[in-house]
């Protein structure tokens, strides 16, 4: 209707002024034009910048990770005797070799050359017989058992420096319990398995000789005022035989350890009490007839993850069992190889690890995620293996002399369809569910990332406000649009939408701070109210038919809503007056502690009846506006016809105005739907916001809207977490388009009916 | 009967028309508890004694205003733990704002009806405002100077007012040379700190660069020493007079000037007076800055956030939103692009605004912003300037998403300008821009008014998105000073909705800070309503005028 269809020829426009000025004139008219179409199309852009940007960010969540060869050369001093253990620091320049003669090698990852060789002080007369990392892995530490009963622990170090702005890594060894080896065993039997855990507090060495098992642990006390610190050293021996045993592990607080037995046998101890080592479970863990192969904590020495000779690496963690004990139980299992698995090693950051089996294939994967990172064959064998600290590097020893250093691309193992949407068994949960914890204060934290509980809570969330906004405000429209007189419609609509306009701020806070604790204090007023009401007003009803016609005949038609105006705030007054007593003579005085003792329904203060009410009222508006126009605007000659044929108006709106206008209803819904799925604030305020998936309408719950409001500013950029607040903000994004984008191709078929009616 | 009178439909009739009223009356609850219990914030509540019985018998004085009033019913109260007799059917707890936090460690306190033996209101109370623990009250017993008592007895709390209005006059100064001239000081040494780095950057520090700076720095070092000392003096003589207060408990207080911002006794006031301190409390209210982690004072820096801000965005989404709609209803044919944009502009307007935040935060802040600081600000880094969350960003990403609020508006007013005008000024040989430019926006220009002023509605109370780009609880510094160059986009700023939030659930003594939080919300509806009811008035306005050229 407002295309303009004259146009004018613009060469009869050039004949009639050939001045500088008009072409001037016609420069400025197409300058326009393409500014505006380019503003008009801006619009496009600017929606579709938006879902691009979104996915651009979350895009990099579900690219596959990769390890690409970096250099390969042979091993550095190869005359210095055979690898124990390769290690590397921080930022993947230096690399360590330790041999079985007591030398540490640092060399040149890029390319082999050795930077320094030390040699640890190593007694002379005793012979290095058993070698281990010391927890935390982080820390550096090693330790080395002694022919004799003696045992060394040595930390490499590595420090940076900057020379003429160029980075310097100098590498060093030092000893956190001197130089001097520690006498564990005084009968001087050779330390057959030693583990050991390292701190700056306390250390704790457990040893294997012949025919026992030795507990030292060394806590350091710092005098009060003076430099000096003293070591307390308890001892214990372990009545168990010893043999057999085939591995021992130290959690990094030194307060489990286990042993293993190349049977598969796997005991735990607790060893809180350094001086009474307690055995608390032994367990097998693998199938009978295999081995295990391999073993390695997972970071955090919460589980264990064990490979055996069939190549399956399975997760084995603490969990409380029913009687409240801690038990290990097997909570995953990855299928990595047909070939045992000759080597675990722990990432030091996240919940990866890193696998290789005999016939030197390796394998990358996340524990939390179940997810395959990586699959790929290096050499034949591989003999010693290292994982950088930051997992962006592997550096493997092979059977025939030589190291590979490779680079891997592996920035979110995290995610995964499966972490994301299913049921997940976390470390020391006593069953897979699903929990949304994104972030805590300690390193090695197991982030979970389940979406299912805040798509949950959203729709919940939805659900109520729905349930106490649609009626509301759908009778509203039918009633505004169809029975009210003109002129009370002039103002009521206005003053209805006018309520979408009320900051949202405003409404949750109002129902956090005030309704809320109204609600819990009168809860059976609350639910009176609901029955309370709509009886008075049907009995107002039905006995206004009964009034004497000069009475009737002096109120105008269509304002009942103003007469009913006292009925119902008179009864909503009755209501809560009379639910004191009442709640007093069903409920034995308060209805909340019925629920909960009798029903066993907790109450939460910030619920989902109070979002509800309050999220009721912020959609209320939107669906009243649209569905209120989609009635009104239902061509009168229909109504007209279906009233003259003899309908009651009752009739003709449910037969008639409101099947005719359904689409535009149902558009009205989607829209409101959209709304109180995206609100942030009102849920943000007048919900717990703890991310529980409970169905109960006295429970809290987190949204998606809300749970990006609260953990969006302090998300690390380009993290996982932040990538997956991207996603939660992506699938917010999606589902009101996809609501939206309906409800308006809905409403625009429904014009187009009009205006053929 | 009954049931024939349900055939006739009459009672569903009804049962809308109750969904009416129930909306209409929720409508005009909310706005009434907001109206009553915000303006009443300002209002000298009454300070009354009691005389209180506690559970052990024990007879004491309060000294309180009493907040609020609550009712439990005898069998809750009893499962609750309190004892009752036989004859009571409900226990009525009153509760009394006691202040003097620092004394007794909490603000308030319930205390049961049934055992206030006494009550009172003694024109002699003094309700002391501070500016640190809250308030006090008690009783003003005398004034001290210099630790000696002046003024005792009647004379003292007319002589403390005297005092009070001196020394108030003295933190003003005070206040002035630590804002503004110590403030401009300081963004001046940062500005000399940067232009050095900068300097190094580019390789042209010598030793020349170095020496004007330093004689830079220290013209400006010597500045703020001379203000120190200024300070100093200030600061001396405030702290010397101090009032003395007698509590409920019977301790004596000593409560200095300095930390003092108003003297009153509530009870002794005549209805004149109280209007008096209600203005003047509304007018501190507005113009002054927050105290005490924003649960007391006033709330200016958030007022002033909130209209920057708006400002900003206004002249960001206007062009935009007008064009978008010209190009809809003036240029584009009806059709399947048309209808795209109808769809994108409607998807704008239905996408959660939390969804505006993430990628304002995303898009704006961290690519736009870091990629201005790698470019123009090389100097601060690693500080960021642009490329963290703040004022420019905040408006880019709400005229973003007001943009549909403009759009619609708009159109709204350029489809009711009579087609017969376009054509006359065609037919007399206007290009189509100057048909547009001098006809036809003009006349749309009310409609182009009534869209800025419903979208800076909607982004006076928006928050959710705001907490992502830029808005903060405390701002030390306002977006707009007399620093160059004077509007500083890259500062993060205050908001009143936000404020709200803030207040109203991160702050550490909500009970205290919910008088605040009413008087808050009270104006921004007050603000917002009022910029929608002006939106209505001009459309309707619009309308009958159109009208009448139609006809």
């Amino acid at each position: 209707m407002s295309e303009t269809n004259i146009k004018i020829p613009a060469s009869v426009m050039q004949k009639s002024s050939s001045s500088y000025y008009q072409q001037w004139r016609l420069i400025k008219d197409n300058l326009a034009r393409y500014g505006v179409i380019a503003g008009g199309m801006g619009v496009i852009v600017a929606v579709v910048m938006i879902f691009f940007y979104l996915l651009y960010v979350v895009f990099p969540l579900f690219l596959p990770a990769s390890a690409e060869p970096v250099s390969q050369y042979s091993l550095p001093e190869k005359n210095l005797g055979k690898t124990l253990l390769l290690d590397m620091e921080e930022q993947n320049q230096v690399a360590a070799r330790f041999t079985d003669t007591g030398k540490i090698v640092f060399f040149d990852l890029g390319n082999g050359k050795t930077i320094l060789s030390q040699t640890v002080a190593i007694p002379a007369e005793a012979k290095i017989v058993s070698f281990a990392q010391a927890t935390p892995m982080s820390e550096g530490a090693v330790i080395y058992g002694l022919s004799d009963g003696r045992a060394v622990i040595v930390k490499h170090e590595y420090n940076v420096s900057y020379v003429n702005n160029v980075k310097v890594i100098t590498p060093s060894i030092v000893y956190p319990m001197g130089e001097q080896a520690l006498v564990l065993d005084d009968t001087h039997a050779p330390l057959e398995k030693i583990a050991a855990q390292v701190s700056d507090g306390s250390t704790t060495i457990i040893a294997k000789t012949v025919d026992k098992i030795r507990l030292s642990s060394f806590q350091k006390e710092q005098a009060l005022f003076a430099d000096d610190t003293a070591l307390t050293r308890t001892d214990a021996q372990l009545s168990l035989p010893a043999t057999g045993v085939d591995d021992i592990l130290i959690d990094k607080d030194g307060s489990h350890f286990y042993l293993l037995s190349s049977n598969g046998r796997l005991a735990f101890y607790d060893i809180s009490d350094k001086s009474a080592p307690a055995l608390k479970q032994a367990q097998n863990v693998v199938e009978t007839g295999q081995k295990v192969t391999s073993i390695a904590f997972l970071n955090g020495d919460l589980s264990l993850m064990i490979g055996d000779s069939s190549g399956l690496v399975s997760q084995w963690t603490m969990v409380r069992d029913e009687s409240n004990r801690l038990a290990m139980q097997k909570i995953r299992v990855f299928k990595v190889s047909d070939r045992p698995i000759t080597a675990i090693k722990s990432e030091q950051r996240r919940k990866g690890f890193f696998t290789v089996d005999a016939a030197g294939d390796i394998g990358i994967y996340h524990a939390t995620s179940e997810k395959q990172l990586i699959q790929k064959h290096v050499s034949d064998a591989l003999v010693s293996v290292a994982l950088a600290p930051r997992a962006n590097g592997l550096l493997m020893q092979s059977a025939d002399g030589n190291l590979h250093f490779w680079k891997v691309e592996n920035e979110h193992p995290e995610v995964s369809l499966k972490a994301l949407w299913q049921k997940v068994w976390y470390e020391s949960y006593p069953k897979p569910d699903y929990i949304w914890q994104s972030s805590a204060s300690n390193n090695d934290f197991e982030p979970k990332y389940s979406l299912t509980p805040l798509v949950f809570g959203t729709l919940k969330a939805a659900f109520y406000a729905m349930l106490v906004g649609m009626p509301l405000a759908l009778m509203g429209a039918i009633y505004t649009a169809y029975f009210m007189n003109p002129v009370m419609r002039q103002y009521v609509k206005p003053m209805i939408e006018l309520m979408g306009a009320l900051p949202t701020v405003i409404l949750g806070f109002l129902a956090g701070l005030w309704l809320a604790p109204f609600i819990e204090e009168h809860l059976a007023g609350f639910f009176s109210l609901l029955v309370v009401v709509p009886v008075s007003v049907m009995l107002f009803a039905y006995f206004w038919q009964f009034m004497p016609k000069s009475i009737l005949e002096k109120i105008p038609e269509g304002s009942d809503a103003v007469l009913l105006a006292p009925i119902i705030i008179l009864s909503g007054i009755l209501a809560f007056y009379i639910s004191t007593p009442l709640e007093a003579a069903i409920f034995h005085g308060s209805l909340r502690d019925w629920f909960k003792n009798e029903l066993g329904i907790g109450y939460d203060q910030r619920n989902a009846l109070v979002v509800g009410v309050a999220m009721g009222f912020a959609v209320i508006p939107t669906i009243f506006s649209i569905a209120e126009d989609a009635i009104f605007s239902v061509p009168k000659h229909l109504t007209v016809g279906s009233l003259a044929l003899g309908a009651t108006p009752w009739q003709t709106l449910s037969k008639v105005v409101l099947l005719t206008a359904s689409p535009g209803i149902f558009s009205a819904v989607m829209i409101g739907f959209g709304r109180a799925v995206g609100e942030t604030m009102i849920v943000l305020m007048s919900t717990g916001n703890t991310p529980v998936m409970d169905l109960s309408i006295f429970q809290g719950m987190r949204t998606l809207a809300a749970n990006i409001a609260v953990e969006m500013p302090e998300s690390e950029v380009d993290s996982t977490h932040y990538r997956i607040l991207f996603l939660a903000a992506l699938v917010l994004f999606a589902f009101t388009f996809i609501f939206n984008t309906l409800a308006e191709v809905v409403r625009q078929r429904l014009r187009e009916k009009y205006s053929s009616l | 009967m009954i049931k024939e009178w349900f055939k006739t439909g009459l009672p569903w009739v009804w049962l809308n028309a109750a969904a009416v009223s129930v909306c209409l009356i929720m409508i005009v609850s909310v706005l009434g508890l907001i109206a009553v219990r915000g303006a009443s914030h300002f209002w000298p509540a009454e300070v009354i004694q009691f005389k209180y019985q506690d559970d052990d018998g024990q007879l004491k004085t309060i000294i309180g205003e009493h907040v609020d009033s609550s009712v439990t019913p005898a069998a809750m109260a009893k499962s609750a733990g309190y004892k009752m007799a036989d004859d009571e059917d409900a226990l009525v707890q009153y509760l009394i704002k006691t202040g003097n936090r620092d004394v007794t460690g909490a603000d308030f306190r319930w205390i049961q009806v049934r055992n206030i033996k006494q009550q009172e209101a003694p024109a002699g109370l003094v309700v002391i405002e501070r500016r640190e623990w809250g308030n006090f009250y008690g009783q003003l017993t005398a004034v001290k100077e210099n630790g000696n008592v002046i003024a005792s007895g009647e004379e003292a709390v007319p002589i403390a007012m005297q005092k009070l209005d001196a020394a108030l006059a003295v933190f003003k100064e005070i206040n002035h040379i630590e804002k503004k001239e110590i403030g401009a000081v300081n963004y001046e040494l940062e500005r000399l700190r940067l232009k050095q780095k900068s300097l190094q950057l580019k390789n042209r520090w010598n030793a020349e660069t170095e020496k004007t700076l330093a004689v830079e720095t220290a013209a400006y070092n010597e500045q703020y020493k001379s203000y120190q000392s200024q300070l100093q003096a200030l600061y001396q003589k405030i702290r010397l007079d101090s009032v003395v207060v007698k509590t409920d408990g019977g301790n004596e207080a000593d409560i200095s000037l300095s930390k003092i911002v108003k003297i009153y006794q509530p009870n002794g006031m005549g209805l004149f007076d109280k209007l008096v301190h209600y203005v003047n409390k509304f007018i501190e209210f507005l113009s002054d800055d927050p105290r005490e982690a924003n649960t007391e004072g006033g709330i200016f820096p958030a007022i002033f956030g909130t209209i920057m801000m708006v400002m900003m965005m206004s002249v960001i989404v206007t062009p935009f939103g007008v064009v978008a709609a010209v190009y809809l209803r003036e240029y584009a044919k009806q059709g399947f692009i048309t209808r795209l944009i109808r769809i994108a502009v409607n998807n704008l307007a239905g996408v959660p605004s939390i969804v505006y935040g993430v990628f304002g935060l995303g898009f704006f802040v961290y690519i736009l912003g870091g990629n201005i600081d790698q470019l123009f600000f090389p100097e601060s880094a690693p500080a960021p300037v642009f490329g963290t969350p703040g004022l420019l960003w905040a408006s880019i990403t709400l005229a973003l998403l007001t943009l549909p609020v403009v759009i619609v508006s708009t159109e709204e007013g350029l489809a009711r300008i009579p087609k017969s005008i376009r054509e006359g000024s065609l037919a007399l040989g206007a290009t189509k821009m100057e048909t547009l430019w001098l006809t036809v926006l003009p006349m749309a220009s009310p409609a182009m008014m009534t869209g800025l002023i419903l979208a800076v509605a909607r982004a006076a109370g928006e928050v959710a998105p705001l907490m992502l780009v830029g808005v903060v609880k405390m701002a030390p510094t306002l977006p707009l000073d007399g620093n160059f160059p004077f509007l500083h986009l890259d500062r993060k700023f205050m908001h009143l909705g936000f404020h709200i939030y803030d207040v109203g659930f991160q702050s550490p003594n909500v009970e205290a800070a919910r008088p605040l939080v009413y008087a808050t919300s009270l104006l921004l509806v007050v603000v917002i309503l009022g910029l929608n009811l002006s939106a209505i008035l001009i459309r309707n306005h619009l309308r009958e005028k159109y009208r009448a050229l139609e006809g």
